[in-house]
Formats: C-alpha cells, structure tokens, sequence
C-alpha cells in the first residue's frame, strides 16, 4: 500500500468505525433477530425460522391452526405507503411555490424567508405536534373558526384520523422539501426562463419544459427528503392519528413492546428498508432515463 | 397597412422606460427599421440599447410610448406572442436539452407537425454548420458552438424580427471576426431583420446597413455607417464612432477662425462652434502653411504612425499618417494641413 492510499484509509477511519459500529452492525443484528424464533417473554431465541418474515402477511388461529391473510397488517402498510405519498405530493404542492418565491426575493429578503423557513426545527417535534393538535381538535382553532362562521354546526373530527396524520407529516417535512427545491430554484439562470417565453411557450409550457427539467436534482432531493422520514413516521401518527391509527413506525415499536414479538418487529423494520430502496432504485432509474438524449 | 406592403418591420414611437422614479434607461426613443435589414444599436454600457432590445422582445414593457412590429402595435403583447426571438448575450440555452431539441423548442411551441420540426431543425443546423452536433448537450460544446445554436434556435421559428443582445461579447477576437462574418451571411441568407446591440463600434460598422447612435437613453443619430462616421451629428457621436480631435473656433461668413486668430478653415455656422477633426483627415505641412502647431509625440504602428500635436490655443490635436512618412521629432514646429471643409459639430 503506498503512502498515500495509507494516509487516506487513516483519514476515512474514524467514519468507517462509527458507520460500522453505528449502522453497519445493528443492521445485521435486525436482520438477524427477523430470521429467529419469538422469545417467550419478548427477545429472540433459537433456531432459525421463517416466521417473523410471514407473520408479516399471515396469521395462524390459535385455537383451529388455520392460516389467512393478516388485513389489519396490509391495513397499516397500505396507510403508511399511502401516507407518505401523500405527504410528498402535499409538500411538494406547497413547496413550491414557498421555494419559488424565496427564490426570486432579493438577496437579503431570501435569508429572512429561509430563517422563517428553518424556525420550525428549533422547536422539539413533540411540542410542534401537539400545537397541532391544539389547532385541529373538536374544540381548536379550526372548528372554533368553522362553526362560527355557520360553515359547520357541529365540530368535525380531524383529530385522531389518517387526515390528522397526513397534516401533521405535511407541516413537519415541508422545510426538507422547500430547502433542497429553494437551493435548486436559486441556482436556475432566470435568463432560461425569457428564453423560454420567448419561445413562444406559455405560463405552463415555461414551467413545465423549462423550470422543472431545471430544478430536477432539487425535487429528487426533496421528495426522497421527504418520503423516506415519511415512511417511517413515529411521533406523528402516534399523537394525531390516536393508538389505531397506526403506521409501520408505530407497528414496529408495538412489536418490540407490548408484542413482545422481536422477529416479526425485525422483519417490518428490514421490509421498510426495502421499500424505501425499492423507491431509491425506481426514482433514480427514472431520472437517468430521461438524461440520456 | 397590410404586412407585406408596410416597409417597417419594427417601430419604437416615443418609447420612454423609467426604472423606479430616477431612472430613466430610454428616453422617448423613436425609429423606424426596415424589413430585412441589419440594424445595429450602438452605444456605452448603460446607454439603453439593451432596454430598447428587451422592450421590443417584450420582456420590458414601456413606461410610454409604443412597439410597431409590421405596423401593428404589440406593446402590450407578452413575449411568446410576438413573432420576434432573441439571440440572448449568455445564450441561455436549455441545459437539459441536446442541440437539436433546443433548436426544435421554439418550433413545438408554435405547435408545428413533428416533420416540419425535424425537417427546419436539420436545415438550421446546417446553417450553422452544426450539422454534426445534434445529439449533444450545450454543456458539451465551446463557447462558438454555443453561440451558432442559440442562433439556430432563433431562427428557426422564422421570426419577423431577430433581435440579438451583445451575442458577439463571450468570444474571443478571432472568433468574433469569423462570427461576424457568420451574422452577415445568415442576415442576407435568411432575409430576416436583424435588430443587433453592440457596445463595438468597429464590429457596428462592419455589419451593419444602419446603424443608431445611443447615449444616455437617448437615440442621437441614425443613418449609415458611412453617414455615421463622416458627418457625426454631434461630439458624443464624433467620439464614440472612430477618433476624433475637437478644436473650439469661432464661426462667421463661412470662415472658421481659431481663438488666436488664425483661420482654421472653411465651414458653417456662426459664433462659437466645435469642430471635429478625424486623425486619417489630417497631414502634416512644413511651418508656415497652415495653423501653427508643435509635434508632442509620435507612435510607428506598423501600418500608420499617429502623432500628436498641439495647436498654437493649446488643443491637443491627434493625426494618422501613413507608415512610409518619416516620424517628426517631439518640439519640431510645423503646420496642420486640414481638409477643404471643416465639421461643425452640435456640443
């Protein structure tokens, strides 16, 4: 080895070591746990078995052992995908035009908005969360409003559904949307834009020939930024989406818990890591694609 | 006025454009330019010449004053409904896009059948001689190639008027000759009216059929190349295009006499004047002959020498001889040989 390849693998060491330790390692331990028998009292134990993996899909009658299709599971996967989805449409509907007008403020004006932008992270997530609830319960902010206007007679229930969910992943992951799009926004020539209109395209033709081909790395960015964490959501399906509510976050904490079934806990979290792959793959083949001339 | 019988392509009426309340980048700018000419908007940076370009792409809309394209008023068309494309000074080609498919845009755009695309992208390609680089991005070409695709996507859609911002500016000076070239047969080869903005009077000159003056977001003078040299309208005009010496005399019965009293020459007006004198007008003749003068200094430049004299008022007064002429000595009294009319130009 010489010297210099010595000096670099010296270098990359310590974050080689945290990788390892940090991520590296407990992945293999999960992977591990999804392959071994459910402990009596939680935990895993010997041997090695399939069952965690197809508890994800099926259940066997604990008095006949008959074996069907687990619907309440399909339920919660179907939730948390859709879910996500919808948050990284919503977010990108709203973020947007919030990026596209920093963007095109003058210099001092922008760092004002993006500081506006950014205040949300200063606060726990618990604390935003709950101010939401404040915001949507029956006797909120919302339905205050709503009924005093005569629009509703009676409060609507927002809180403790998959909505008050949807809303609070919306609020929480727009900064991670609006941030990589807004960067993106701001390094787009503006000169592009007149080229287009001079062109002969219109309002739309401007931003969807010219403007989103543009900002492309941003909304990769923004819609991984945003799925991903989205996915996996804990905190905000467990306050505003009530204890039944549950998405693949709260699914796979009620495993290690009060389940007390590790494997099947560890499968979800190995299956949840494959989605979210899967959907890496997909995104990025996509783009490619549309590189090549 | 039909459109093929009004010989205006594009006409500028009293076009004012205030930018906030103190700035005003034109100043009831007014001018007519005919089809299928090259008309070149010459001035300094800041002059206007860019504004007057953008509000005629539409891409600034006049605070007064009205845009004729074929004797129809589209001042309060949007650019993508006027039939006028931008060659812009940064290009701004789509990086996204390959060659090709940048110079197709504006054609999809109008909605053109995909053979008429195909066929009228190839023929652009061709003459710009990119015929070889369809399939690749902006990205990967010089700043030349570059340069002839954001031609070739402006022609393409054969607009009325082709107006091009600084287009020759990026290039270095060899390309920019050959370039020039370039823009003078496209212009005759296409029949379009080329609207052209240049800070270079020498490039103005070269290309253009007419040329306008600006300066301070105002239009001085419009006419020739040679109109524009030979009998500038006034001292900023005189300046800017070519070189010029200005000696202050005083003007009366066709007689222009110096402050010392010498007779300058022949020429018109009365009372005080300003007279321009280009370098390659003037010669040198023994002392005695002419309005005294010393030589200051001389240059040999290869094809000329210039030298500088000053007159016996003071004026410093630059001449162009040609190469084979001896070089004065600095302090050497001579004469000003001056041609048979002097011109008087406005302050």
């Amino acid at each position: 080895m010489t010297r210099d390849a010595r000096n670099a693998w010296a270098l990359a060491a310590p974050a080689l070591l945290v990788l390892l330790v940090g991520a590296a390692g407990p992945l293999l331990v999960v992977a591990l746990f999804s392959v071994m028998s459910q402990g009596p009292y939680g935990g895993v134990a010997w041997p090695l078995t399939l069952e965690g993996w197809s508890r994800i899909l099926v259940q066997r009658d604990i008095f006949d052992g008959t074996v069907s299709i687990n619907e309440a599971h399909l339920v919660i996967m179907w939730r948390s995908l859709w879910i996500a989805a919808a948050t990284t449409v919503l977010t990108l509907l709203v973020g947007l035009p919030t990026a596209w007008f920093i963007g095109t403020r003058p210099p001092r004006a922008r760092t004002l908005w993006l500081f506006l932008v950014t205040i949300p992270f200063w606060t726990n997530l618990l604390i935003r969360t709950f101010a939401i609830m404040e915001v949507i319960r029956n006797e909120g902010l919302v339905n205050t409003v709503l009924m005093g206007l005569g629009i509703t007679s009676e409060p609507i229930q927002i809180l403790f559904t998959d909505w008050a969910t949807l809303i609070g992943t919306t609020y929480v992951y727009l900064p991670l949307m609006v941030l990589p799009l807004y960067a993106a926004i701001d390094r787009m020539d503006v000169r592009l834009l007149e080229a287009g209109y001079d062109l002969y395209a219109s309002r739309w033709g401007v931003l969807r020939r010219v403007i989103l081909p543009a900002i492309r790395p941003g909304l990769i960015a923004g819609c991984v930024l945003v799925f991903i964490p989205a996915l996996g959501a804990y905190v905000t399906p467990r306050i505003l989406g009530g204890g039944t509510n549950m998405m693949l976050g709260n699914f796979i904490e009620l495993q290690f818990g009060q389940g007390r079934n590790w494997p099947l806990g560890a499968a979800l979290s190995m299956l949840l890591l494959l989605i979210v792959t899967a959907a890496l793959v997909v995104l990025v083949r996509a783009t490619t694609r549309e590189e090549r001339p | 006025m039909t459109r093929e019988s009004s010989p205006t392509a594009v006409e500028a009426q009293g076009v004012t454009k205030l930018f906030g309340a103190e700035v005003r980048a034109l100043d009831a700018v007014s001018v007519a330019i005919e089809r299928g000419t090259f008309f070149t908007l010459l001035g300094p940076s800041g002059c206007g010449k860019t504004t007057l370009l953008r509000c005629i792409a539409g891409f600034e809309t006049p605070t007064a004053g009205a845009i004729l394209l074929n004797g129809q008023d589209i001042t309060a068309d949007p650019p993508n409904r006027r039939r006028v494309n931008t060659v812009f000074q940064s290009y701004a080609l789509f990086p996204h896009l390959t060659v090709a498919q940048n110079v197709a845009f504006g054609l999809e755009m109008l909605g053109k059948p995909r053979s008429e695309v195909r066929a009228t992208t190839d023929r652009m390609l061709a003459l710009v001689r990119l015929d070889g680089l369809a399939s690749r991005l902006p990205a990967a070409l010089s700043g030349g190639q570059q340069q002839r695709v954001a031609l070739a996507r402006a022609l393409a859609p054969q607009p009325q008027v082709l107006l091009l911002d600084e287009p020759l500016s990026a290039l270095d000076l060899k390309l920019r000759r050959e370039m020039q070239g370039e823009l003078k047969r496209l212009q005759a080869e296409t029949g379009i009216t080329f609207v052209f903005v240049t800070h270079d009077q020498e490039e103005a000159l070269a290309m253009s059929d007419r040329i306008g003056v600006m300066s301070g977001g105002r239009l001085l003078q419009v006419g020739t190349p040679r109109a524009i040299y030979e009998t500038p309208a006034d001292r900023f005009v005189a300046s800017f295009i070519g070189e010029s010496s200005f000696v202050e005399a005083t003007a009366g019965g066709g007689v222009l006499t110096l402050s010392t009293g010498e007779v300058l020459g022949r020429g018109e007006g009365t009372g005080p004047v300003t007279v321009a004198l280009r370098p390659e007008s003037l010669r040198l003749l023994p002392a005695g002959q002419g309005p005294r003068a010393t030589v200051e200094g001389a240059t040999y430049l290869g094809t000329d020498s210039t030298v500088r004299v000053r007159l016996a008022d003071g004026t410093p007064v630059t001449l162009r001889l040609p190469a084979s002429e001896p070089l004065p000595s600095p302090g050497t009294d001579v004469a000003l040989g001056l041609p048979a009319l002097l011109r008087v130009v406005a302050p």
